[in-house]
């Protein structure tokens, strides 16, 4: 038994129908510090932390925690226990304010369950002052953006005084800003002695925030390492087994003609004039902070929530789009920010949730070709390397970064002519994410307009042609792959330009 | 490259890893209520000598028909997380309307089955219609019309039965070929045609993605409100279906039909493992879910049990069979 360690996981062992998630795993975690769990998608980081918290139980192993085996069996018990979680998949309830959100089943309340709602508020508004959180207790958790939703998950997993806190791709969902925000609530959290493990695909973070590194494959456990002591391309070697080549070059394709142009348009409180083109063969880039109004544009040009002035041309003709299913026939394909809202089927196949958008081409006389729509999932699927089992697999049994890849596979069977990418790779592991933007670069070369938002800069930078950027609802300007740089990214994407040129 | 081979490779080993025990729990839960009821007939076979008789297996099969026809079209509205209300009614609509066509040398006994059908998918198409363009929940709007159908048929019969059908008629519901009640093929005919339209068609795939996440549905372009509109009333052309069957077998328009019939139909769909969170459901969970309904109605008849203690013992038995299978669904 080792006094420095807050917990330990030994042995964890688990299976499920078809995939053996775990296999001998083990997890040591030192007080007080911040231990990143890496691998591959699919590698079994969000299980064990499941197991941990008590929503799966193991086929075997032992957990110690804070100095006595842990025996949990309901989340109920990990919370008493000093353990709180940040999921990967959010899971707000949208009706509900975010006070009632954050103290949902623990609300101060007078006796026969009446709640003292000012005191809620109080309770709530005293935690985001403490964090530096500016958002409305009282507002709903559906007006919120997804970047917003994810602070709240996070003050609400830090609102239980845990011991140790959870956190499962805290940042796959928010831009620069929030992370050294959060990064800065990490650090306060650590001096009060919290311990935190710390789940991510984003290589920088692992030295900028934590100590240590565990690293599962397959799952499989690998090894522990000191995180200023390992170089990034020993721990991808650690995660895939092999060296992985990183660098995905961009490709030189010819730009031709106008594929896609978007004129003065407006919506009350969300953005104002936006006007940007795409050719044929082109990739755009559209950078900004979260609330900037980036994906209401993508919303809006795609008719999810059409736009109230402005106007909108394909291939040079004006197009009225006054929903998705207008926007799909004049060929446009959107991949949405939000995978589990706007995206997945949860109760469906994988094979299902591919080939929603396209079923009509597999439709003859009423019945669907079955051998042909399993081929070409299969196809898809070997060439994104979605990890699943089979097919006919439930999709809700996949893990984050699979069920994104088995998302992009549903857009790029469609084959749209004009795609937008709202965070394509979010999620999504190393090894993959290259994949992925080989796979953009061969649309561009197929003569695809694409479009890309992207909270990564470095992604931005590195898939783009050209960058606009928004800013409060406001396009602050457009930057050429040669004059774009993080820096001039970051002074138009904050506005800080604007106020001082003008 | 390499890489995509390797994964490959890897899940083909996971895969034959699967031990028996796993493959045993998969079949339970896939098969779980098939097993229930089969347990069932076991069961009432040592009890009973008469249940298990080819006439009295025909017969539950036969008096399951007419809620099993509805419990297929309801099955289909809950997998789009719908609910629908009305069948009950409308049998009863149906069946007054249907019966006064009927009457011996008057019209040839396919047009009062032709008005009956229109007439619900009529009402089916209505609800539908409202419940997409006018956005109101399902449970409002089909509550709307189970009141207004109901009170419709009143209208039309004046509160009485309307007797005196042709036999031609009355063929359907108390007819056989070949030994089989007419009903029993029309249950199956309507059974496998919805399995069909279900599970090989853009229509049935539609309808799962619109129960999966409707949000996401609309995103990928499908048409919902359209396919909303198709799906009430195919659930409405049923109830119309089953409004007739019931007719001819019970030789009469009754305005007080069919009463309680959208709560059995509704039950044999959850039974049948439908879930009323939408996306989940097959026709054969249902079909089997009524046939559970039918051998407790009639074994509990057999036994001589009381009809009063025959309804709470019911109530029981669906309540303990769902919370069975939501466990299975909940363990992992
Ligand atoms: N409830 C479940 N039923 C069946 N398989 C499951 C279930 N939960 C997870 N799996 C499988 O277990 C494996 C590990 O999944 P897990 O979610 O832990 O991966 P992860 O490391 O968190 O990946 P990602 O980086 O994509 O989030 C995957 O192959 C997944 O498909
Ligand atoms: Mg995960």
């Amino acid at each position: 038994m080792n006094k420095e360690h807050v917990l330990e996981m030994i042995n964890i062992t688990k299976e499920f129908p078809g995939v053996k998630a775990l296999d001998n795993v083990q997890l040591k975690v030192k007080k007080g510090t911040v231990h990143a769990l890496m691998g591959e998608n699919g590698a079994g980081k969000s299980t064990l932390m499941k197991i941990l918290i008590g929503i799966y139980t193991p086929d075997s192993g032992k957990i110690i925690f804070d100095g006595e085996e842990l025996k949990v069996s309901a989340i109920k018990n990990a919370l008493d226990k000093g353990i709180s979680m940040i999921h990967q998949e959010l899971s707000p309830i949208p009706n509900m304010t975010v006070a009632e959100n954050i103290f949902l089943g623990r609300e101060p309340s007078y006796k026969f369950g009446w709640v003292k709602a000012k005191e809620l508020e109080e309770k709530t508004r005293k935690l985001f002052e403490k964090l530096e959180i500016d958002i409305d207790p009282k507002a709903k958790m559906s007006e919120l953006s997804i970047a917003n939703t994810q602070m709240v998950e996070i003050a609400k997993a830090i609102s239980y005084n845990s011991k140790l806190i959870i956190m499962d791709e805290p940042t796959s969902a928010i831009t620069e800003k929030e992370v050294h925000h959060l990064f800065k609530i990490i650090r306060s959290l650590k001096q009060e002695g919290v311990s935190i493990i710390y789940i991510t695909h984003k290589m920088d973070e692992l030295s900028q925030i934590t100590d240590e590194v565990t690293v599962l494959r397959d799952g499989k456990y690998i090894g522990t390492k000191s995180s200023d002591q390992i170089t990034k391309d020993e721990l991808i070697e650690m995660m895939v087994g092999r060296e992985l080549n990183q660098i995905f070059h961009k490709q030189q394709v010819e730009i031709k003609e106008l594929a896609l142009s978007v004129q003065q348009l407006s919506k009350k409180g969300k953005f104002e004039n936006i006007s940007f083109e795409v050719r044929k063969g082109e990739i755009v880039g559209i950078a900004g902070l979260m609330g900037s109004g980036r994906t209401e544009v993508l919303e809006s040009v795609f008719g999810i929530n059409p736009s109230d002035s402005g106007e909108i041309y394909v291939h040079g003709e004006k197009a009225t789009i006054r929903s998705p299913r207008d926007a799909i026939r004049y060929g446009m394909g959107l991949l949405t920010e939000d995978r589990k809202l706007t995206g997945l089927f949860l109760p469906l196949s994988v094979q299902d949730n591919i080939i929603t958008v396209t079923i009509e081409q597999y439709a003859k006389g009423g019945f669907l070709n079955e051998k042909k729509i399993r081929e070409d999932c299969q196809r898809l699927s070997d060439q994104l390397a979605i990890k699943t089992p089979s097919l006919q697999q439930l999709i809700k049994y996949l893990s984050g970064g699979n069920q994104q890849k088995a998302l992009i596979a549903r857009w790029l069977l469609q084959d749209p002519d004009i795609l937008f990418l709202d965070e394509p790779t979010r999620g999504i592991d190393v090894g993959a994410k290259s994949e992925i933007y080989n796979l953009i670069f061969d649309l561009a070369k197929k003569g695809k307009a694409i479009v890309v938002v992207s909270s990564e800069l470095p992604e931005i930078l590195g898939l783009s042609d050209r960058i606009i950027v928004m800013h409060d609802g406001k396009k602050t300007g457009e930057l050429s792959r040669e004059e774009a740089t993080q820096e001039r990214i970051m002074e138009l994407a904050t506005g800080e330009l604007v106020t001082s040129g003008s | 490259m390499s890489s995509q081979v390797s994964i490959v490779n890897k899940q083909k080993k996971s895969k034959s890893a699967v031990s028996s025990k796993e493959r045993v729990s998969r079949i339970l839960h896939k098969y779980g209520m098939l097993m229930i009821l089969i347990g069932l007939i076991i069961l009432m076979s040592f009890l009973s000598p008469t249940f298990l008789t080819t006439g009295n297996l025909l017969n539950i099969v036969r008096q399951m028909s007419v809620v099993g026809i509805v419990a297929i079209g309801v099955t289909i509205v809950i997998i789009t997380t719908g609910i629908d209300l009305s069948s009950g009614s409308v049998i009863a609509l149906v069946s007054v309307v249907a019966a006064s066509f009927a009457h011996p040398d008057t019209y040839p006994f396919f047009v009062p089955i032709l008005i009956g059908l229109g007439l619900g998918l009529l009402t089916g198409v209505i609800n539908g219609t409202i419940i997409s363009k006018a956005k109101i929940a399902p449970f409002i709007v089909t509550l709307g019309m189970m009141t207004a159908a109901r009170g419709a048929a009143l209208l039309f019969s004046d509160g009485r039965p309307i007797g005196n059908l042709s036999d031609s008629f009355k063929f359907i519901g108390q007819g056989a070929v070949f030994g089989i009640p007419v009903p029993i093929i029309i249950f199956a005919f309507v059974g496998v045609i919805s399995y069909i339209l279900l599970n090989k068609t853009k229509f049935g795939k539609y309808v799962y993605a619109i129960g999966g996440n409707e949000h996401a549905a609309i995103i990928a372009g499908v048409n919902v409100d359209k396919y909303k509109v198709f799906v009430y009333g195919y659930a409405g052309l049923l109830s119309g279906l089953a409004g007739i069957v019931l007719t001819s077998r019970i030789s009469s328009g009754q305005p007080t039909a069919g009463v309680m019939y959208e709560l059995d139909a509704i039950a044999a769909a959850v039974i049948g493992g439908t879930s009323l969170a939408g996306g989940i459901g097959t026709i054969g969970g249902t079909i089997v879910g009524a046939l559970i309904i039918g051998v407790m109605n009639n074994g509990l008849d057999l036994l001589n049990v009381s009809p009063y203690w025959q309804q709470i013992l019911k109530g029981v038995i669906i309540t303990v069979a769902v919370f069975i299978d939501s466990r299975k669904n909940r363990k992992s």
